[in-house]
């Protein structure tokens, strides 16, 4: 127990920092011990991780869902992708300057949309962010001659840097990117939900005009939550278009911005390393079925293949919202406080409710 | 001028199908408080059922039958089996096993169909009536604005004239108040999601024949521009649904004549945003509190 | 002979302390019975639990001498326990009209004439049979929830603050009706008031509840007497 009080939603700054550090590190040290093909499995649960952790923490702190972080990802990849396309020079400045060109479209997209939505309650930006994923083809179709249609645009290619190519292969390399991007992105995140920000956002989360009595502009957080969020899903597109030297609106679709959700729910909505399981599951097991149907015949093939994994996507999605709304995370920590008597449990706790967005203390 | 005049009636007949589809939304929002997002998807299975049965009958009509009652049963067993999870406190757990839902509904029709398009006929001529020079409707565009009218008065009579209109509104409106006046609530939320989906699944089915055809994803788009509907009509009001349902057809059918439907999500989106921006009571909603 | 809603060893908690102890209770048939108690006391939570709209965790409720556990919140008013909830619950989007009809929808043939015996008790009403809940004033709006139970035509009327932020001449008047339908048909009430005066004064018998225990259960008159009463429990 630490001496002073805190509210819940505040985290020591120091500790996160220091939590992050720990956790990069390890990433990082991991990359050394993968071969190529995980390595590039390992970028891609990096960058699906800043969408999720963007998504997590919209759900978690706003109680709003957003159906089309995919799309707002797209608008990070594109960002990203015309940047690099237009610098004259390339290596690690143009990277971090497309990178920051990324961020800034799917913030301001984001801007945009959640003015539109997010102020208001109900399902209001499920709804137009499911419409903003669905219209992204014909984006890029009729702007075709910047985004150019289907075909999506393509970045040259950046090999590792001379002084790291007889140390890293560039999967590797890739990887450690995406790590380390994604830590910055992950770290902001917790950083901006542990401060003022997010004890606002929590205030607005339960009762909103409680939060506007005490002079909380919900509608402000709400929008600005959803603005931080649609930029890190931004950093997760960026990311993704660096390792695919590409980005087309064929990556981005419906499905795939279902799929966030799935990985945000299964790990346990408001948790962010809920949100890293998540984001390994929707890497491995869709990977893992491809693998098992790979040796069925090529009819029965083609059929499964993508649906089987997402067949088994929306069953767990059911399942956990029906059986264990905390998710994994929610269920391990549930676990671990059945294990531990000294944490105190509360005594009179009011009529047994069902509460779909987890408190700070299962985060 | 005669090409606006036959968009306009184009607009008209998809319209009313938005309007039907919209219609079936909101019947649900206001019986469970849930955006059904699984409602394109619950669409589909029905018009796949109604694909098959005419394929093995040769009989559009019994196809249509088919589909209908596939579709009641689907919404009793959706409410039944899954909705039933959701959380009464949150909003979001509804929207979550919906999307599941979706997930599960479009990847099993992609197993067992696979991912072709399937054209969809109908026993209708699809050419313009023309009338004094100027083509206006086609007769399956007539079949599909009466069908509309027809379920649309069926839904007025019977919310406003009979004693179980009378309970399903009650219920939606003070659910505890009304099972202390002794209606079986649960029972009435459940005829809502069979009336609802069996709604959305005539929507569907009126209007794959005049699309690309029929594919798992078929109704994704309808659920966006129905979605666009009612909350431009305003999510409570059935009413707005069906003026909401024709300003945007009439709004989606201009779009594609002057400008291409490639434009048509864009032209969605558009809408969607200026009139949550603008008006996010809805257009035609007597203001209800979505601003919390 | 036992009483026509009879209420033992009631017992109701949400995990931890519990909201009503033990309670018992005697409605005998034909009569008003007055729960009194301050604020918290449990007054309304006694009501839901007699409704099953929150779960009891011991004790039993018969109502005419059939134990009502299991029986569902929407059965137990086909069995004549009909609720008025706190607040009323007139259902502010139907008009009076459908209010009404709506309290007696399982009911037979009959429910038409059990409207026109509202209408006929309650003369506002009628002139705004068509006018919608959300533009009756309290008096009217009490009225109406007061009516719409009636037309269920319940043997136990279980009444949740009817008086509550209404003026004095409008509550001596649905004071009254209760009095006059208690005698005259035989209705048997249960009220939970925080008026006490008003609703001892138009009571058999009466309840005082604190802190979920039945403290006093006497006359009314006697109850309205006790000085040292009054002032522990009932704040006059």
């Amino acid at each position: 127990m630490t001496g002073r009080q805190r509210l819940p939603g505040q985290r020591p700054l120091l500790r996160t920092l220091l939590v992050a550090a720990g956790w990069t590190v390890v990433a990082l040290a991991g990359t050394f011990a993968l071969d190529p093909f995980r390595n590039y499995q390992l970028a891609l649960v990096a960058a699906y991780l800043c969408a999720t952790a963007g998504l997590t923490v919209l759900v978690g702190a706003t109680g709003q869902l957003s159906l089309g972080h995919a799309a707002l990802m797209a608008v990070g990849g594109y960002g990203f992708a015309l940047t690099t396309n237009a610098l004259p020079f390339g290596g690690i400045p143009a990277f971090v300057l497309a990178l920051l060109a990324g961020v800034l479209a799917s913030a301001v997209v984001g801007l945009l949309l959640g003015l539109a939505a997010a102020r208001l309650s109900g399902p209001y930006l499920a709804g137009l962010t499911l419409a903003v994923v669905v219209a992204l083809p014909a984006v890029a179709s009729t702007w075709s001659t910047v985004l150019h249609g289907d075909q999506g645009v393509q970045i040259p290619f950046e090999g590792v840097p001379d002084g790291l190519r007889r140390v890293v292969a560039l999967e590797q390399w890739q990887a450690m990117v995406a790590v380390l991007v994604t830590a910055a992105v992950v770290t902001s995140l917790t950083v901006l939900r542990g401060g003022r920000f997010g004890l606002r956002m929590l205030a607005v989360r339960d009762d909103e005009v409680a939060a506007r009595l005490s002079g909380i502009p919900a509608g402000r957080v709400k929008v600005l939550a959803f603005t931080a969020s649609s930029a890190a899903a931004g950093v997760g597109g960026a990311v993704l278009c660096f390792v695919a030297q590409a980005v087309s609106p064929g990556a981005y679709t419906v499905g795939f911005s279902l799929l966030l959700v799935v990985a945000v729910v299964i790990g346990g909505l408001g948790s962010i390393l809920g949100a890293a399981l998540g984001s390994v599951v929707i890497v491995l097991l869709p990977w893992l079925i491809g693998r098992l149907t790979s040796n069925l015949p090529a009819d029965a093939a083609q059929r499964l293949d993508g649906n089987l994994a997402v067949l088994v996507f929306g069953l767990l999605l059911i399942t956990v919202m029906a059986v264990a709304p905390h998710g994994l995370h929610g269920a391990l920590v549930a676990r671990r406080r059945r294990t531990t008597p000294d944490v105190p449990r509360p005594t009179a706790e009011p009529a047994p409710r069902k509460v779909l967005v987890p408190t700070e203390e299962q985060r | 001028m005669d090409r606006l005049v036959f968009l306009l009636g184009t607009g008209l007949a998809r319209g009313a199908v938005l309007a039907l589809f919209a219609l079936a939304l909101v019947l649900i929002w206001r019986g469970a408080r849930v955006v059904n997002f699984a409602q394109g998807a619950m669409a589909v299975v029905s018009t796949y059922v109604a694909f098959e049965v005419t394929s093995l009958t040769g009989s559009y009509w019994l196809g249509l039958l088919a589909a209908l009652l596939a579709g009641g049963l689907l919404g009793f067993a959706v409410e039944r089996g899954v909705m039933r999870f959701a959380s009464p406190v949150s909003p979001l757990s509804g929207v979550i096993l919906a999307i599941g839902l979706v997930m599960v509904l479009q990847s099993a029709l992609g197993i067992v169909f696979g991912p072709d398009y399937r054209p969809m006929r109908v026993p209708f001529d699809d050419t313009a009536i023309v009338v004094g020079g100027v083509p206006l409707l086609s007769p399956y565009d007539l079949f599909v604005l009466v069908v509309a009218v027809v379920v649309m008065a069926a839904l007025a009579v019977l919310f406003r004239w009979t004693s179980l209109g009378l309970q399903m509104r009650a219920a939606a409106f003070a659910p505890e108040v009304s099972r202390l006046l002794g209606v079986r609530v649960s029972r009435t939320v459940t005829v809502g999601w069979v009336l609802s989906s069996v709604v959305g699944s005539l929507a569907a089915l009126l209007l794959v024949p005049t699309s690309l055809g029929l594919n798992p994803h078929a109704t994704d788009s309808l659920f966006v521009l129905g979605f666009t509907v009612a909350v431009v009509g305003g999510l409570d009001s059935p009413v707005g649904a069906l003026v909401g349902g024709v300003v945007v057809g009439v709004a989606m059918s201009l779009v594609t004549g002057y400008l291409g439907a490639g434009l048509v999500p864009i032209a969605v989106l558009v809408l969607l945003v200026l009139v949550l921006l603008l008006r996010p009571a809805g257009l035609f909603a007597a203001a209800e509190a979505r601003r919390a | 002979m036992s009483a026509l809603l009879e209420v033992r060893g009631l017992t109701v908690g949400y995990g931890g302390a519990p909201v009503l102890h033990e309670v018992d209770l005697d409605v005998p048939a034909g009569s008003i019975v007055a729960l009194v108690g301050a604020n918290g006391a449990g007054k309304t939570t006694l009501l839901r639990t007699l409704s099953a709209l929150v779960p009891l965790t011991r004790g039993s409720i018969r109502l005419d001498g059939q134990d009502l556990a299991g029986v569902s919140v929407e059965d137990r008013v086909r069995r004549g326990l009909a609720h008025v909830p706190e607040g009323r619950g007139v259902v502010a989007e139907l008009t009076v009209d459908e209010n009404l009809r709506l309290g007696g929808l399982w009911r037979g043939p009959d429910r038409r004439a059990a409207v026109d015996e509202v209408y006929a008790l309650f003369e506002p009403l009628a002139r705004r049979r068509n006018h919608a809940g959300h533009q009756l004033s309290g008096g009217e709006r009490q009225m109406l929830a007061l009516g719409r139970a009636l037309v269920a035509r319940p043997t136990v009327l279980l009444l949740d603050e009817p008086s509550l932020g209404l003026a004095p001449r409008v509550v001596a008047q649905i004071m009254g009706v209760l009095r006059s339908l208690a005698d005259r048909t035989g209705l048997t009430v249960l009220l939970a008031e925080q008026n006490v005066v008003g609703a001892l004064s138009v009571a058999d018998h009466g309840v005082v509840l604190g802190l979920g225990e039945v403290v006093a259960s006497r006359p009314a008159h006697e109850l309205a007497a006790d000085e040292r009463l009054r002032h522990a429990y009932l704040g006059f």
